[in-house]
């Protein structure tokens, strides 16, 4: 253990521009082995990053209770508030638009109630996904960490929030005895919004991070997204325009969650459609986090 | 094989200015739009219009278990970027870094401590970042609280602290799960006289289990009592490597 006077620098044996990155090896452990990645290391290596992501999935789990928790400390109610205003704002928006679109409480409220808690879900996280990178600057330069567990800990956030919201749903579809139709489709549902959310989340959040301008769009984006899309009006209104709904990206992804809780069908149509944008988001976020992930750091 | 290698690290850091930061301003260099170039001694503009500042230049060493390596030199000198890039936050913009084993870091006054999270939950949150289990997880805190001897303090959320005990929270928290390798920055040096002599008896034990440890400071007493080897730092390169004694006298002379 004494002092070794001289430096011994070592034969560079790898050249510099070799693909490289976090092994696992058998007997020694973790080794750090870091240098300028080619774009398929790139992609490796952002492969890695979602992969050790998910395994430290318990502590993203409880970086998002504990958020949730913190939010509401002191509280009394705590995150049940954000049952109630959605209630409030479900109630509101329900008797006067039921009225205004000349349809029963009946046939409007349940899909109301449901479009409206998915739809704040979904503007949430991809409001917050710009963001999510650069409000967790100080974790990222403390030590390091794959990207994705930030993700997943705001997406977690979300879910749970989503959680409590849909307390409200369940009350609405029980008082107007809707019956639900094929459930079994939620769960390919579920399983694209959770990957498309994680795609916005890397691929916005790494954008929000080298340009400080995209919160605002994103927003902006996000307000008239909000009355394009059919969340407070059904998608019948349009008519034979209704085709082309199927561009807007939010509309199928919408639609395949609400149609089977609602006892509806959404058709093939409109999960081809589902499918289609989540594989677009899915091409365009893995060559940005492939491309940049190693930047983030430099950029916070 | 070395505990630690760097060979050839260069790291540059991207300014990005109001002007020059927005989308409008990379859009417009992108349509064709030109930018005027800008002073500056570090400051280097490259063909794509950036302006980056040159950290780290060449920097090529390596270390052997049982060393504990200092990093000394001025400020803006590149200390706590070559701490960082050796944790693997920065990752090389050109040269390699190689780290055998688990890292534990020490470089942000809060460690990545959630200040309104309490001492007991920033500790289970530790050992959720490093996967470790229920029992293992106990066993941390206790080693822990006993370490930082805060008491009922562990209890209550980490921003009541003073600095001296956050410190100790946060030191004892990064050494309790042994890592491999210590990398520390100077702040940790704010625990009074009774805590630098615990510290030190647990970074000895630590340093014995054949780990090597980097640390950087800006006082040569530390330096002298915590390091066999000191790196010199000037301007983003190294000026001088060598055994603590030899390079502390040539950093003192100037």
């Amino acid at each position: 253990m004494k002092a070794t006077s001289d430096a011994e620098i070592p034969d560079a044996g790898a050249s510099g521009a070799q693909a490289r990155s976090v092994t696992t090896s058998g007997s020694g452990g973790a080794v750090l082995d870091l240098a300028p990645l080619s774009f398929a290391g790139g992609l490796r290596a952002a492969g890695r990053d979602v992969r050790d992501g998910l395994r430290l999935l318990p502590l993203a789990f409880a970086l998002g209770w504990l958020d949730i928790r913190m939010r509401y400390r002191g509280s009394m109610l705590g995150p049940f508030w954000l049952t109630i205003s959605t209630a409030v704002m479900v109630a509101a928006l329900g008797f006067l638009y039921a009225t205004l679109f000349h349809m029963t409480l009946r046939d409007y409220l349940p899909f109301l109630s449901l479009s409206l808690v998915l739809w704040s879900f979904l503007s949430t996280v991809i409001s917050e996904s710009a963001g999510v990178f650069v409000q967790e600057s100080r974790l990222i330069q403390a030590s390091r960490m794959p990207f994705s567990v930030y993700a997943c800990r705001a997406l977690i956030r979300n879910a749970l929030i989503l959680l409590h919201n849909a307390a409200v749903v369940v009350v609405v579809l029980l008082i107007f005895r809707v019956v639900p139709g094929d459930l079994w489709l939620l769960v390919p549902a579920t399983a694209l919004w959770i990957v498309d959310c994680m795609a916005i989340m890397l691929c916005l959040g790494l954008l929000g991070a080298r340009f400080r301008d995209i919160p605002p769009i994103v927003a902006s984006l996000i307000q008239v997204f909000f009355f394009i899309t059919p969340i407070i009006w059904r998608p019948e209104l349009v008519g034979p325009m209704r085709r082309w709904l199927l561009l807007d990206p939010f509309y199928p992804l919408l639609s395949i969650m609400r149609t089977p809780l609602l006892g509806e069908s959404a058709g093939l149509m409109v999960w081809g459609a589902a499918l289609a944008h989540s594989a677009l988001l899915l091409i365009c976020a893995s060559l940005v986090f492939a491309r940049f992930r190693a930047r983030i750091a430099y950029w916070i | 094989m070395s505990r630690i290698l760097v060979d050839r690290l260069s790291i540059d850091f991207p300014v990005y200015h109001a002007d020059n930061r927005t989308l409008k301003r990379s859009m417009a260099a992108a349509v064709g739009g030109r930018t005027q170039k800008r002073a500056g001694s570090a400051l280097i503009e490259d063909d794509r219009h950036r302006v980056t500042v040159s950290v780290l230049r060449d920097i090529g060493f390596s270390m052997q278990d049982g060393e504990r390596l200092g990093l000394i030199g001025g400020n803006g000198a590149g200390k706590t970027t070559l701490l960082r890039a050796l944790a693997g936050i920065y990752e090389p913009v050109s040269g390699r870094v190689r780290v055998e084993g688990t890292i534990g870091t020490l470089l942000d006054t809060q460690l990545g401590m959630n200040m309104e999270l309490t001492g007991v939950e920033n500790v289970r949150l530790r050992c959720l970042f490093h996967g470790l289990g229920r029992r293992a997880s106990r066993e941390v805190l206790e080693d822990v609280s006993q370490f930082a001897g805060l008491g009922d303090f562990m209890a209550m959320p980490v921003k009541t602290y003073s600095a001296g005990m956050l410190v100790r929270l946060a030191f004892g928290l990064a050494t309790a799960i042994t890592p491999d390798v210590l990398i520390m920055d100077e702040w940790f040096m704010a625990g009074d006289i009774t805590f630098l002599a615990k510290a030190e008896k647990r970074l000895e034990a630590l340093v014995a289990r054949s780990d090597a440890m980097v640390m950087s400071s800006h006082q040569p007493e530390i330096m002298r009592q915590w390091c066999t080897r000191l790196i010199w730092l000037d301007n983003g390169r190294i000026r001088m490597d060598g055994s603590t004694g030899e390079v502390l006298d040539a950093y003192l002379a100037g």
